[in-house]
């Protein structure tokens, strides 16, 4: 990381309405402010009122039952889908009319639930894809190989691999991305968000598949992130150990409506989360 | 005015034939998502069936009709199972590739069967045209036939999809192909029905086409074809109705752009509206928005 | 096994710049030996203008992976603006006349390129390959309408009807549907040659720099291409017109070894041949287009093969279905252990 941003522990600041625990550090002003968001699909109403803040190093948890719409605020938040009504404002710009490509840009990076990898090339050439916008130089100083592509290269090469060893996974450079197993795809998924130099990195299922002694590495490894790159993390998650363990946040969506915000002490104590998990208690 | 009118009968003809092969491509599509490119090619082939059947057999006309019939719904099926059924899960990039390479395999097999010397295909509508002010306007008894013919396949289709159990199975298998598995729809073999019915039909078109422009060679069926496809297309692919609307409109737009602009130009005209069509309303006049799911 | 890796990419490389150089050597030893029949003398610059083609073919196909059924239209555009501009260009040098004509022919390719790409690349697959086949077929129609006569004043154009005077001394150079007619043959096998090893060089250099693997990306997974800041449209288009100004560089390559071309010459059956060149050799696989395009044009000739000429699309069709079946069957790959284990897991769900 060429800067490293300032994480100042302890220093409270004006708090925005929509925050997931409201007396927390925000920092200065936070990375990620959705107002009244909502996306309709033909009649049915999707996402509706998705009001939230999320700090800037914060790691929140965004869960809820299946078919609730939390990879359609991903969705959202990315621009894979426009929003019917609402802002979305990331570190304060608005997003409106962006397209995903310049939502990454703007310095919002994501996994997918079911992984999209560039399977046919190499693992170092996926993470060498997420430094598309770090390490540039134009086409021709590519096809006539002028001094600034060796340069470039070089630079990517090494930073790949310095990305990789987050996950240990330095070794496995020249395999290729699609004959990786299952776990080290979705750490690849991770690493290769974490190469476009992100402010904000969306995880969308990142434990699924894995065994428990692999999502407890994982936890620590979100947690390592988090602290190294000081950015806010938002994941999807089904499995309960890893969002209690390591959000700071959580925030419950069922039917496409926020039905809970808070730590997770008061998540799992609200009887609404209860009820919509459960159903409802005799 | 009169000019206008026969341009219009002509232009309605012509794309009740579009429309018939359309309705080969729609199903197809909408059902094994895939183009079918060869599609095209089974209308040569049911076009030749029947030639032989009627200048060589001497067989009556409905004979070779049906013969032309049987022969590319077997054809149909053989070609589904041998080239597309082993690639279901391959990439539709590999699916069209195939497609081209059978629909390659057939302009050069009938070739070598047939030569490429030009068939020039009997006239076997009975009757003189119908003449209406006085003569001035002739309706051939083969445009009344092709469009009569059309209405009829089209209610006949949609009465077979909206009621029988295989229609509706094909339906299911177009809106999700696994979970008709689940309810226990034999997929392959509705995909089979769907490949039979297409191809079915393209031998009638083949005839029909023929009638019109009688001259038969191995890529007789290829500009219809692809004509055809944007026919789909534009009417949006997927749809039965669709197919209707697109090739009538297709059939109007291909006379009238060579009776008025220019004939050199027609196809060109032609396959403007198609890419107008794709950039415009890529789902076509009556197909409906699918969603990329991420 | 970083090494490994990277070299073996590179060895591939080095490896069909070798078999280029290698077989330009062989074939000009052998010709000034006398050994080369005149068929085979006359193959050479056609063998180089279809290498080129199917190496920009593959560009589109292997690496960007969007099939163009229109790419004998780019070919035409190259072949009579270099066959217009060779006849109309005053330069005397017949190496530099072909250079500047080839030039020509790819600039004006990519430009009709980046016309069809623009609207094209906004759709994918099927729809894709569809509205490029119908661009092939209005390029087709265009070129053949169009009248380019040249005379003291310059060059005049007119489209549909023949409407060109000329003062004196003037003639017709590209006459509608007859083509161009009595084409100064310039075009030699070290200008072919030349041309490969330039097209060669660029796709590869293309491939290992950060543009081929914006291209491969989205090749491979377009929605994480954009979740990663990949401009979709522009690497598409970057793609499709380097694809499309070297099929130019070909069309006009090959236009100035004929002495007469047509537009009905670069039909649709014209990038279907293409096509089968680049799915025989491989996908992505630069070498392969090379030898596939080579042999599928020198074999048909030799004497051998001359009574099976009328089987040889018949052959091609064949082989070319064969090969999807067996590259993208999961059957036919000949894992037969993988039926296994799908039951297992069928078995564990249920």
């Amino acid at each position: 990381m060429a800067e490293k941003k300032q994480f100042e522990k302890g220093k409270m600041v004006p708090v925005p309405s929509h925050s997931i625990i409201p007396e927390r550090d925000l920092g200065t002003t936070p990375i990620l402010e959705c107002s009244h968001l909502g996306i309709d699909f033909g009649g049915l109403t999707a996402v509706n009122e998705f009001n939230i803040t999320v700090g800037r190093t914060e790691i929140a948890g965004l869960i809820g039952p299946n078919g609730a719409g939390k990879t359609t605020v991903f969705n959202l938040l990315t621009k894979v889908y426009h929003p019917t009504r609402g802002t979305i404002l990331l570190d304060g710009l608005d997003t409106h009319g962006k397209t995903p490509a310049q939502i990454n840009r703007m310095g919002i990076a994501r996994t997918f639930q079911n992984i999209r990898l560039f399977n046919n090339l190499s693992v170092e050439d996926n993470v060498k894809i997420g430094l598309h916008n770090q390490e540039k130089y134009s086409m021709f100083s590519g096809v006539l190989r002028l001094p600034k592509y060796w340069k470039r290269e070089k630079a990517a090469h090494e930073r790949a691999l310095e990305l990789l060893s987050i996950f240990d996974m330095q070794d496995l450079a020249d395999h290729q991305a699609g004959s990786l197993p299952y776990g080290a795809q979705r750490r690849l998924e991770i690493v290769r968000a974490l190469a476009t130099n992100p402010s904000l990195l969306l995880l969308d299922e990142p434990a699924a598949g894995m065994n428990p002694s692999e999502t407890a590495e994982l936890m620590e490894n979100i947690v390592k992130i988090r602290d190294t790159f000081q950015i806010a993390i938002m994941l999807i998650e089904h499995d309960m150990s890893l969002v209690m363990g390591i959000c700071e946040g959580i925030c419950v969506l069922n039917f496409g409506q926020i039905i809970a915000k808070g730590t997770a002490e008061e998540i799992q104590s609200n009887p609404t989360v209860i009820e919509a998990y459960l159903g409802k208690q005799q | 005015m009169l000019i206008f009118l026969n341009h219009l009968i002509n232009g309605i003809s012509l794309g009740s034939v579009y429309a018939i092969i359309a309705l080969g491509y729609t199903m197809v599509y909408g059902i094994a998502k895939m183009l079918n490119f060869a599609h095209g090619d089974v209308i040569m082939v049911g076009a030749y069936i029947c030639f032989f059947a009627i200048s060589s057999f001497n067989l009556p006309p409905a004979v070779g009709i049906l013969l032309a019939m049987l022969v590319c719904t077997l054809l149909g099926i053989v070609i589904e199972r041998l080239a597309y059924k082993p690639l279901r899960q391959a990439t539709s990039l590999a699916v069209l590739i195939t497609a081209i390479g059978v629909s390659y395999l057939l302009q050069n097999g009938a070739q070598l069967l047939w030569t490429s010397n030009i068939k020039m295909f009997p006239s076997f509508f009975p009757g003189q045209p119908v003449e209406l002010f006085g003569g001035e306007l002739k309706i051939t008894v083969a445009s009344i036939v092709t469009v009569a013919v059309c209405v009829v396949i089209m209610l006949a289709l949609t009465w077979f999809t909206g009621q029988t159990k295989v229609g509706k199975a094909m339906r299911a298998c177009s809106e999700d192909k696994g979970a008709a598995q689940l309810m226990g729809i034999d997929v392959n073999t509705t995909i089979s029905v769907t490949f039979a019915i297409g191809s079915a039909l393209a031998a009638v078109a083949g005839v029909l086409f023929c009638s019109v422009y009688p001259n038969l060679t191995p890529t007789t069926g290829s500009m219809p074809g692809i004509k055809a496809f944007t026919a789909a297309v534009f009417g949006g692919i997927g749809s039965i109705p669709g197919a209707l609307l697109g090739g009538v409109l297709l059939g109007l737009i291909e006379i009238f752009a060579s009776a008025y602009i220019s004939t050199q130009l027609s196809n060109a005209i032609v396959f403007a509206v198609l890419i107008i069509v794709l950039l415009v309303r890529p789902t076509g006049l009556l197909g409906k928005q699918i969603r990329e799911k991420v | 096994m970083k090494k490994s890796y990277l070299s073996k990419t590179n060895w591939v490389n080095f490896a069909t710049y070798g078999m280029v150089i290698i077989a330009f050597v062989v074939m000009q030893l052998m010709g000034s030996a006398g050994m080369l029949s005149s068929t085979i003398r006359g193959q050479l610059v056609p063998i180089c203008a279809y290498v080129v083609m199917a190496l920009s073919l593959n560009l589109t196909v292997g690496i960007l992976g969007e099939l163009s059924l229109g790419h004998a239209g780019f070919m035409s555009v190259g072949a009579f603006a270099g066959a217009v501009a060779a006849a109309a260009l005053p330069i005397s040098s017949a190496p530099l006349r072909l250079g500047a004509a080839m030039l020509i022919g790819a600039v004006l390719a990519g430009l009709v390129g980046v016309v069809v790409g623009v609207p094209v690349l906004r759709l994918n697959g099927d729809y894709l390959a569809i509205v490029t086949l119908a661009f092939g077929q209005i390029i087709k129609s265009v070129v053949e309408n169009l009248y380019i006569g040249m005379d003291a004043k310059g060059l005049h154009a007119s489209f549909l009807e023949n409407r060109i005077t000329f003062t004196d001394g003037g003639r017709m150079i590209l006459n509608g549907p007859m083509g161009v007619n009595g084409i100064n043959k310039i075009s030699t096998f070290t200008a072919g040659f030349v041309l490969t090893m330039i097209v060669l060089v660029v796709i590869f250099n293309l491939v290992n720099s950060r543009a081929g693997r914006a291209i491969m990306a989205l090749r491979d997974n377009r929605i994480a291409a954009e979740s990663v800041g990949i401009n979709v449209t522009k690497y598409k288009l970057m793609a499709f017109v380097t694809s499309a100004a070297m099929a130019g560089a070909a069309g006009t390559l090959f236009a100035l070894g004929q002495n007469t071309i047509t537009a009905s010459k670069f039909d649709f059956n014209m990038s279907i041949l293409i096509l089968v060149f680049v799915v025989l050799g491989g996908q992505g696989k630069m070498w392969g287009s090379i030898l596939a395009a080579t042999f599928l044009t020198v074999l048909p000739e030799t004497p051998a093969m001359r009574e099976l000429r009328d089987y040889r699309m018949l052959v091609y069709a064949i082989v070319m279905i064969l090969v999807m079946l067996v590259t993208n069957s999961d059957k036919l790959k000949g894992l037969a252990g993988r039926i296994i284990p799908k039951g297992k897991g069928a078995a564990d769900n249920g």
